[in-house]
Formats: structure tokens, C-alpha cells, sequence
């Protein structure tokens, strides 16, 4: 009896964490454009400490123990919902799924109401992923609970940004000097938006690159590099962050045909020969195998594709405990009250 | 109520004569009597203000003014509507068509003044449809909405798509020396668009709706003025583009008028940032050049009218996702305020240029009673308090819907008193 019981206490594990620093004040995570460089470090470091002592996720922790982190997806995903649900388990979370697709205005309830009535169910964060921008920000002025934004139309995708971020850091060990190019549909990605803010603030170059209909010339006064010839820029890129063609978001086709874009802007062995030789070759997914690039380049020895799915989890853990980790004391008071 | 008045010590402004000195206003019978009348040419029953520090103006008047009766009641009844215009100065409002069902014929004409004159507040116009059913294909019948009353025609909140269409309705509408309202925009250049294409659109990652698709649409009316002669009336300018367009057609002596809303002369895009659905109006908020592009052609002259852009949506429409909130803000009570505080005080209007273009211009445009304190001509009026402050509380005003992005704003100016053919329609509570 005595030590089966000795057995089921979980390890110490969680000692080994560093504390949350008293300066990190955020209750949400609504995108990177508003974080500092020191917070969006801040997230990474969390990020592989947490990686670290769950054995690159094989142990699960109790830090969230009691804790329930609703997923409310408004648009259709399977990898951000999973990769959140199992962050959150890894640490120990209860989780409640909402998905729904189509509008709140087809269903007949608002999604401010949808998200009421679940956070009514006593939950401290809530995902928050919906095709129009500034759905979580909304939510986040409605809400009493945490909010993480998993994507808001073309706006942000915080956590894609952290994680693509992350995986860069982890082989080159640092962001600055580095020269990003994210390559596609600019103009309806969100995880471009998180990208741009959080490559910029630590230090990298930007580059956005694909045809002039999805990238506009604006993105220069922000800092960032405009280039429509991906073969141009190609020599000097160490990073590729192949965004994958929204067609979904797109009213009216911005190119002539997909034909036509693999021509120019497919990553392809041919393109890889004339990259640097340690070029990172990046994709948020899901890939779009023969258009954003051809599956010698996806499963070739530049890809690092798998690796952005592994950090997105230790990416969504860091955020979890980060924003409920802080203030324990404040959420029991609240559900008290 | 009484109709007899003597208004005491304002400062009188009269956009149509010139006027602006303190005096005292003696109304007679529902009209303006005189200006500084002797005590024995006074009638025997008489009520008396002592407006001391306000300022007495014509009434404002609005043009294409959007209130939903019939068929949108939970955003704004024509009762509702009219008490919200009084409170914020307005005796007079021609309403746009944008009703389920759009107001396309001579019935529904009938049905907005009957309604109007059971509501008994400020007087009620009725614009008629350019299109049938405001679809923007076919014209209505228009010789039908005039003979029943239509003062101009509108299909609000929609552009005039149609090329075809609009030409037409110009030459068409010249019979009847009817004016024809367009909102400029090509619409297939901004469909789906939530907000004014640039910096601020380009990091939100929202739809777009860039300025040519309203600089195009100037341009392309303007040409058809030119061409047929028919009367215009470009309802809200927005762009930098657009007021160019008109200033250099004016002086080439093309005869057609500009109006504005309220939101374009001092909101930009920036607000967006806030994510708040009430910010989402058409024209939409535009950036910072374009604003004061709108506030020089204001001050130039080049907009002849500033409308109030009222759009009531109720609160359920606004509480959905951005992309799918419809377009627009009220305004009726907070117009006045706003052209104080943004227009008047900063020194781009004076009173007198404030006050035409909100009374005098739409009603001369119209050929409505207003405008004017002419000895003889009905008393619409309004007693402004320049200088109180007020903090926008989007619970507590006349209208039946919230959807202003002022809530919480301090503003300057209040309608104190509003007269319509010399009764009070509305008193502002005492501070």
C-alpha cells in the first residue's frame, strides 16, 4: 500500500522550472506585435525548460493540476487544437473542445454568447482560433478568463510565430543578423503577421516574398524587405518560411494558376542547390506537397518541418503556464466569487 | 404648446442672411417674427428664454438619414429616430431608403409620413429608391415617388453600381428637377472590406477597402453630371483623392453638391485597433492625410454638407465577429458636438460655415423649409450651448441602438432647446 502511493507522486520535476519572473504581467496572448523582445525570449526560454523536464514531452507535470483550458475553434483545425489540447494535458490541465465552423451568425448564438456559456463551465484559458480578425481580442474585453489567440483571421498566430522562432533559435542559437524570408501569401497569413513582429524585435531580417497581389509594397515601411523574385533573394537567405496558399481566404485568385506559382515561388532541389548550405527550410502546415514545395525539399535534410510541429507543443505549454502559472491565487478567488 | 416666444440674449446665427449678433428672437404663431421687436409689438401671450451664452441657429438638418421603420424596428423606429434628431438639434431628417422594404414606392413614401406625423417630432422626408427594390438594376418610379412626396432619390447605404443605371437616373430624374444622392464606391473594388486600405489595414490583416474605389466612383459621377446635366448629390466624401476631384470640378463650374459624415472629419483608422465593431462604417475610417484632406475641403468650401451618417444597428448586430458586423455608427446626437469640437473650435469652420452646412446647404439642396431665422419663415431652431462639455454615454441616449465609437468621449456643445414651427419639440435636462 505504503509504496504503491510512493509510486504514484510525480516527481519533483517541476522544481527544476524557473520562476516566472514578477515583471511577466500578461494575462493574455493576443499576438507578438505588442510583446517586447524580452517577453517573446522569455516564452522560448519557458519553452525548452518545459521541454526539458517533461523529457521532451514524455512526462506529463501536475503544474496545471485542477486547471481547465477550454479550445473554442471557430475554424476548422486539427494540428493548433491538438498541439493546444496536449500542451495543456502535459501539464497536468483539464481541457473542454468546442469547434464550430461557420460564422456565429449562421448558428443564431454570437460567439461572445458561445464563449460565455463555456467559459460559464469554469475554465481559466481559453484558445481562441476564428477566421475574422480580432475575435480573441473581443473575447479578451468579454471574458473574465485567459485568452490565447490561435489565430484570428489574417491577423496573428502568436504561438506559430514563437514556435517557428524557437526552431530557428535552437539551430542557429541566435535570431540576430539572421535573414528570414517568409515566401507566399502575405497578405491573408497570420503567421507571417506573428513572424514579422517577433523576427524584427529579436534582431532578425526580414524578407516577404511572393507575388505582388499577396504582398504588398507597405510591409517596406515596417522594415521589412519586399521581393517578388524568389531566385534573387535566395542566396542570401538563411531561414525559408514557406507559407502555404490560403485559397480559402481568397475571393478572387491572385495568381493565374497554381502551375504558375510552383514556376516562381515552389521550393524545389533545384532552388535548394542554389541556397546557402545549412538554408532552413520551414513550413507552418499544412503543407501543400508539389505547390510550396515538392517533397524532395519536405522531407529532405534542410526541412525542419517536423521539428515546428514538436516545438508548437512546448511553444503551447510555455504559454499555458505562463499566463495561469503567475496567478494562482487570483483564479481560485475568481471562481469563488 | 405654446408657439409664441421671445428668445432673450442669444447670439443670433443665420447662415442665410449673414447674421451673428446678440439680440433678441421673437417667434409669432409657429414663425419668425423679428429680430429686436419693441416691447409693444410684442403679443400678449408669451414665453420667455433667457438664452444668455447659448447661441440660436436654424435647425439642423440631416439628409439621408437611416432609421430601419418599416422592417428594421430593432435598430430604430421613425419615433425613436426623431427623438434622438430633436435631442441633437435636428428639426428636419429626409430618410434613406435602406428599409425592409426599401422605400420604392408611392405607398411606402405614404407610410414614412404618416409615421413621421404620429411620431410629432422634428419633420420627416422621405427619399425614394433610384432602383427598384434598391437593387441597383432597373429605375422606379420615380414620377411616382416624387408625386407622393420622395425629396430626393437615394439608394442608401448602397453605391449606384450600375454606370448605365446612374445615367439614367440623372437624365430621368431631370423631369422632375429631383436630386439624385450617390455614395461614392466601386464596389467590386472594396467588397467584403472591413476597413480603409493602408498601414493600419495592412497589420490587422482585414479586408480592404482602398480609397480608389471611392476616387473612381467620384470621378466617374462628376463626368456624368458633366454630361447630362442632371442635379448630384455625392452623399460622404471620404478620400484625399475624392476631394480634389470635386474641388477642381467646382471650379470648372460643374454644378453638383459634396456632402460628409461626421466620422470622416476627425476618425481615422487607427480606432480599428480596437477591434470595435463600431468603428466598422462606410465610408470607413480612413488614415490620418485623408482625414485632414476631408477637413481642408471642408474649410475650402468643398463640402457643402455635413451629414450625421446615423446608421443605428442594434446591439445584437454589432456583438459578432468583425468581418461580419454591418456597417455603421449613430449619430444624430453626437453630429453637432462633434463639428463643435472638431470643426468650430479648432478654427476649420466658423459658426456660420458650421451652421450652413448643416442647415442651410441641405435644405436650399432639398427645397426644405429650415435653414434660415427670416422674418416670416417657419421657426425651426435650435439653442446650442457652445462651451458645456458632455461625456458620450451610449446607454443613456434617444436613440435605440449604441453603435457609436464616441461611448466615453468628451465633447463640446449641447442643443439645449430644439423648435419646430416655434413649438419646443425638445428640452435638454439642466446640467
Amino acid at each position: 500500500m505504503t509504496s504503491e502511493s510512493t509510486l504514484t507522486v510525480p516527481p519533483p520535476r517541476s522544481l527544476l522550472l524557473p520562476k516566472i519572473p514578477t515583471h511577466w504581467a500578461n494575462k493574455h496572448l493576443l499576438g507578438l506585435e505588442h510583446l517586447s523582445a524580452n517577453e517573446i525570449s522569455l516564452i522560448l526560454d519557458f519553452a525548452e525548460a518545459l521541454h526539458a523536464v517533461t523529457n521532451h514531452g514524455r512526462t506529463k507535470l501536475d503544474l496545471l493540476k485542477g486547471r481547465t483550458v477550454a479550445n473554442l475553434f471557430f475554424e476548422n483545425s486539427t494540428r493548433t487544437r491538438n498541439s493546444f489540447s496536449l500542451a495543456a494535458k502535459r501539464l497536468g490541465a483539464d481541457t473542454v473542445e468546442f469547434s464550430s465552423s461557420g460564422s456565429s451568425v449562421a448558428k443564431g448564438e454570437t460567439f461572445i454568447d458561445t464563449a460565455k456559456t463555456i467559459e460559464a463551465m469554469l475554465v481559466d484559458a481559453m484558445v481562441v482560433r476564428h477566421s475574422s480578425p480580432g475575435t480573441p481580442h473581443m473575447l479578451a474585453k468579454h471574458l473574465q478568463c485567459s485568452v490565447i489567440n490561435a489565430g484570428d483571421g489574417p491577423h496573428e498566430h502568436p504561438t506559430q510565430g514563437l514556435l517557428d522562432i524557437l526552431t530557428i533559435r535552437q539551430h542557429r542559437g541566435s535570431l540576430a543578423g539572421l535573414t528570414v524570408a517568409l515566401v507566399g501569401d502575405i497578405a491573408h497569413s497570420r503567421t507571417a503577421r506573428s513572424n514579422i513582429w517577433g523576427l524584427l524585435k529579436l534582431g532578425a531580417k526580414v524578407i516577404v516574398c511572393g507575388p505582388a497581389t499577396l504582398v504588398s509594397k507597405n510591409w517596406e515601411k515596417l522594415g521589412v524587405e519586399v521581393a517578388y523574385d524568389l531566385d534573387k533573394i535566395l542566396p542570401r537567405c538563411d531561414v525559408l518560411n514557406l507559407l502555404r496558399i490560403q485559397f480559402e481566404r481568397q475571393a478572387i485568385r491572385p495568381f493565374p494558376s497554381v502551375h504558375e506559382y510552383m514556376l516562381l515561388y515552389a521550393m524545389n532541389k533545384e532552388r535548394i542547390q542554389r541556397s546557402k548550405p545549412d538554408i532552413l527550410i520551414m513550413a507552418p502546415g499544412p503543407i501543400n506537397r508539389g505547390v510550396e514545395l515538392t517533397p524532395e525539399v519536405a522531407d529532405g535534410p534542410h526541412s525542419v518541418i517536423l521539428e515546428q510541429v514538436t516545438n508548437g507543443i512546448a511553444i503551447r505549454m510555455a504559454t499555458l503556464w505562463l499566463l495561469l502559472g503567475s496567478n494562482t491565487a487570483h483564479q481560485a478567488q475568481q471562481h469563488s466569487s | 404648446m405654446d408657439s409664441n416666444w421671445l428668445i432673450e440674449n442669444a447670439r443670433l446665427i443665420d447662415p442665410s442672411s449673414g447674421m451673428d449678433r446678440v439680440g433678441r428672437l421673437l417667434i409669432v404663431g409657429g414663425r419668425f417674427a423679428g429680430v429686436d421687436s419693441s416691447d409693444g409689438d410684442l403679443p400678449t401671450q408669451l414665453s420667455r428664454i433667457d438664452a444668455r451664452g447659448l447661441i440660436a441657429a436654424p435647425g439642423l438638418v440631416d439628409l439621408g438619414t437611416e432609421f430601419g421603420e418599416p422592417g428594421r424596428e430593432e435598430d430604430e423606429t421613425i419615433q425613436t429616430g426623431t427623438h434622438a434628431a430633436l435631442a441633437g438639434g435636428y428639426t428636419s431628417v429626409a430618410l434613406s431608403t435602406n428599409t425592409l422594404p426599401p422605400i420604392d414606392s408611392a405607398a411606402s413614401v405614404e407610410f414614412i409620413h404618416q409615421k413621421g406625423a404620429r411620431a410629432d417630432n422634428c419633420r420627416v422626408y422621405a427619399l425614394g429608391c433610384v432602383s427598384k427594390e434598391r437593387k441597383g438594376e432597373s429605375l422606379a418610379e420615380i414620377g411616382s415617388l416624387v408625386e407622393a412626396g420622395a425629396v430626393a432619390l437615394y439608394d442608401g447605404p448602397n453605391p449606384i453600381e450600375n454606370t448605365g443605371l446612374l445615367r439614367r437616373a440623372l437624365e430621368y430624374c431631370s423631369m422632375f428637377d429631383r436630386v439624385v444622392f450617390d455614395h461614392p464606391e466601386i464596389a467590386s473594388l472594396s467588397r467584403g472590406g472591413v476597413m480603409h486600405e493602408g498601414m493600419e489595414q495592412l497589420v490587422l490583416g482585414m479586408s480592404p477597402m482602398p480609397a480608389e474605389a471611392e476616387d473612381l466612383a467620384t470621378s466617374r459621377d462628376i463626368r456624368l453630371v458633366e454630361a447630362t446635366g442632371g442635379r448630384l448629390h455625392l452623399t460622404s466624401i471620404s478620400t484625399a483623392g475624392s476631394a480634389e476631384l470635386c474641388r477642381r470640378a467646382k471650379s470648372r463650374g460643374i454644378h453638383f453638391t459634396v456632402g460628409c459624415y461626421t466620422a470622416n472629419f476627425h476618425m481615422t483608422d487607427e480606432m480599428l485597433r480596437s477591434f470595435d465593431c463600431n468603428c466598422k462604417v462606410n465610408p470607413p475610417l480612413r488614415s490620418r492625410e485623408h482625414v485632414e484632406a476631408i477637413v481642408e475641403a471642408l474649410s475650402d468650401g468643398t463640402i457643402d454638407i455635413i451629414s450625421s451618417g446615423h446608421k443605428p444597428s442594434s446591439l445584437e448586430k454589432k456583438m459578432v465577429e468583425i468581418d461580419t458586423a454591418p456597417f455603421g455608427m449613430i449619430a444624430l446626437e453626437t453630429a453637432l458636438s462633434q463639428v463643435i469640437t472638431y470643426l468650430i473650435r479648432p478654427g476649420v469652420l466658423n459658426w456660420h460655415q458650421a451652421m450652413a452646412k448643416m442647415s442651410l446647404n441641405p435644405a436650399r439642396l432639398l427645397g426644405l423649409p429650415g435653414g434660415t431665422l427670416e422674418i416670416g419663415k417657419p421657426a425651426d431652431l435650435v439653442l446650442i450651448d457652445p462651451d458645456r462639455t458632455w461625456k458620450v454615454d451610449a446607454d443613456n441616449l434617444n436613440s435605440k441602438s449604441y453603435n457609436t465609437p464616441l461611448d466615453g468621449v468628451e465633447l463640446y456643445g449641447v442643443a439645449t432647446h430644439s423648435f419646430v414651427q416655434g413649438r419646443l419639440r425638445f428640452e435638454a435636462a439642466v446640467r
